[in-house]
């Protein structure tokens, strides 16, 4: 019997929406020949062509990006190139990851007037410092003039972990280890390797405590998802990955101010989205350093049972701004496929996971 | 401490540096000004012709493989007389950009209008680029110094008023 027609309980909306479609770019180093549109038209062109549709079948465009990675001001309306915005259409951006370009679209599924909608981001490590950029998003009165960078501000998280006796470094290197292993599998990753967690220990510190392993690469990328809602879901994919839950909740942005061993933004999404509810099969953490799984892991309640980054995370590849729309990618596939019945997918933004989205996934 | 006036401001300095990718389509195009040519690229599927591409039909959303050469001569579309000066401004003021459409093209671009007296640049006025010498060439829209009036007739305005 076809399961179209049949869409499971719903923790967030009323309305089944799920994902059918997902591309991503070649994740690499420096994209150095290829602009922005040069690099999303191929993507584009997957997400609808895997699925038979074109742009004329989507309702509403929602990307995710930011200018201060290209230093050039309305890039996000550059980009609109990539997908031809003729006739005009119902367009939206936000200056974030994908994934919340996602959550967007969602919302606007949810009042009925649309069926589908095409979400897309976009974002490149290479053309700047991405240390110096980063910290252009911290508060500007008492932490941005010192430009304190990513790795530096997740090594005080990594270091706190240890301190309370949390986690070890032997701990982040099993992590770096068993993802790089796992995204051996991954034609899109960056980093794979197959090392052992004692071998990565003699790898040099970055910034105590964190060394090398832990850290995420530098990724030029992007990604595209297209949402379809209720019977259109079936009519263009098999086996939709309907979001049965999704919410997103952030932490004061004064890092000294956070307990950074714990994410109760992380807890409360994950609540909020129904992700402890059921049973999970797998799980899509955007932990963009390998402490940061443990937290995650904790933070929604994950067990020993429940497989986590099989694609390797953004360990693999980090593509800055698409790395947490691709970890809804990436779980979404791996409901198409059968592979797994219910996953939940998280993807962060900010210092030290400050802002978090947690996105729960089910097949019928 | 009381006594103390409030902090109202603070300056924090903020510089970042950025490596620019032009593209493939604006790469050809720019290095096109390197050997004295206006490079666009033309729309597989509605024919427009865009100098520069950046590798997208905006229309149609699918490459644009064609490269087309484009001639030296084209149409002010519409034009602004800049009087006012500006940090890091490099030509004297007052003086003329225009929105320049050269023949067979479908999108224009700004250029320097230079040779004609400010109170008669006009929309439709036929002009043509004045290449620097082929020595001063580089990968750079300055290699074209400026557009002059080429002496044609006014372009009928039905020929361009989708570039305005």
């Amino acid at each position: 019997m076809s399961p179209a027609g049949r869409f499971p309980d719903l923790t967030s909306g009323r309305r089944p929406v799920g994902v059918v479609s997902f591309a991503q770019y070649d994740n690499v180093r420096r994209e150095g020949a290829r602009n922005e549109v040069e690099m999303l038209m191929p993507v584009v062109a997957e997400v609808f062509g895997s699925i038979g549709i074109t742009k004329d079948d989507v309702g509403f465009i929602c990307s995710g990006s930011t200018d201060y990675l290209i230093g050039g001001p309305f890039s996000f309306v550059a980009a609109l190139d990539a997908v031809g915005v003729w006739p005009p259409r119902a367009e939206s951006h936000v200056e974030m990851d994908g994934a919340w370009a996602l959550y967007e679209a969602w919302v606007l599924l949810q009042e009925g007037e649309i069926d589908a909608a095409l979400v897309y981001c976009f974002g490149r490590s290479s053309m700047g410092d991405l240390s110096e950029i980063l910290s252009v998003q911290l508060d500007p009165y008492y932490l941005a003039p010192l430009w304190p960078d990513p790795t530096s501000l997740a090594a005080l998280q990594a270091q706190a972990m240890i301190d309370t006796g949390k986690a070890s470094e032997a701990d982040f290197a099993e992590v770096a280890s068993r993802s790089r292993r796992a995204a051996l599998v991954n034609p899109k990753a960056q980093v794979a390797y197959d090392r052992s967690p004692e071998e990565l220990l003699r790898d040099d510190y970055d910034v105590a405590p964190l060394r090398r392993h832990a850290l995420p690469p530098l990724t030029d990328g992007c990604a595209a998802v297209v949402l379809a809602a209720g019977e259109k879901a079936y009519e263009w994919c098999d086996r939709p990955a309907f979001i049965t839950g999704i919410d997103h909740r952030i932490e004061t942005h004064s890092v000294g101010a956070r307990d950074l061993t714990v994410s109760p933004s992380t807890t409360l999404a994950g609540e909020k989205a129904g992700a402890g509810a059921k049973n999970v099969d797998l799980a899509e953490l955007h932990a963009p350093y390998a402490h940061q799984e443990l937290i995650l892991r904790e933070a929604l309640g994950l067990g020993d049972g429940v497989s986590v980054n099989p694609s390797g995370g953004a360990l693999a590849a980090n593509p800055i701004m698409s790395a947490g729309l691709i970890r809804i990618g990436e779980a979404a596939r791996r409901i198409w496929s059968g592979e797994a019945s219910r996953a939940v997918a998280h993807a962060t933004s900010g210092p030290c996971l400050q802002q978090n989205l947690v996105c729960v996934l089910e097949g019928v | 401490m009381s006594e103390r006036e409030p902090v109202t401001m603070m300056a924090a300095p903020m510089r970042l540096d950025y490596e620019f990718t032009a593209g493939v389509a604006q790469s050809k195009n720019l290095h096109g000004y390197a050997e004295g040519k206006f490079i666009g690229q033309r729309c597989p599927k509605c024919k427009k012709v865009y100098v520069p591409s950046r590798g997208s039909c905006p229309t149609d959303g699918v490459p644009t493989d064609e490269v087309v050469e484009l001639p030296n001569t084209g149409t002010v579309t519409t034009y602004c007389v800049v009087n006012v000066p500006f940090a890091g401004q490099s030509i004297e003021i007052p003086y003329i950009c225009g929105q320049i459409l050269l023949d067979g093209a479908n999108l224009s671009f700004m250029g320097l209008l230079q040779e004609i007296p400010i109170d008669e640049v006009r929309m439709g006025l036929r002009v043509e680029a004045v290449w620097a010498p082929p020595e001063e060439w580089g990968p750079t829209l300055a290699s074209v110094k400026y557009f002059r009036p080429n002496g044609e007739p006014d372009a009928d305005y039905e020929s361009y008023k989708e570039y305005l």
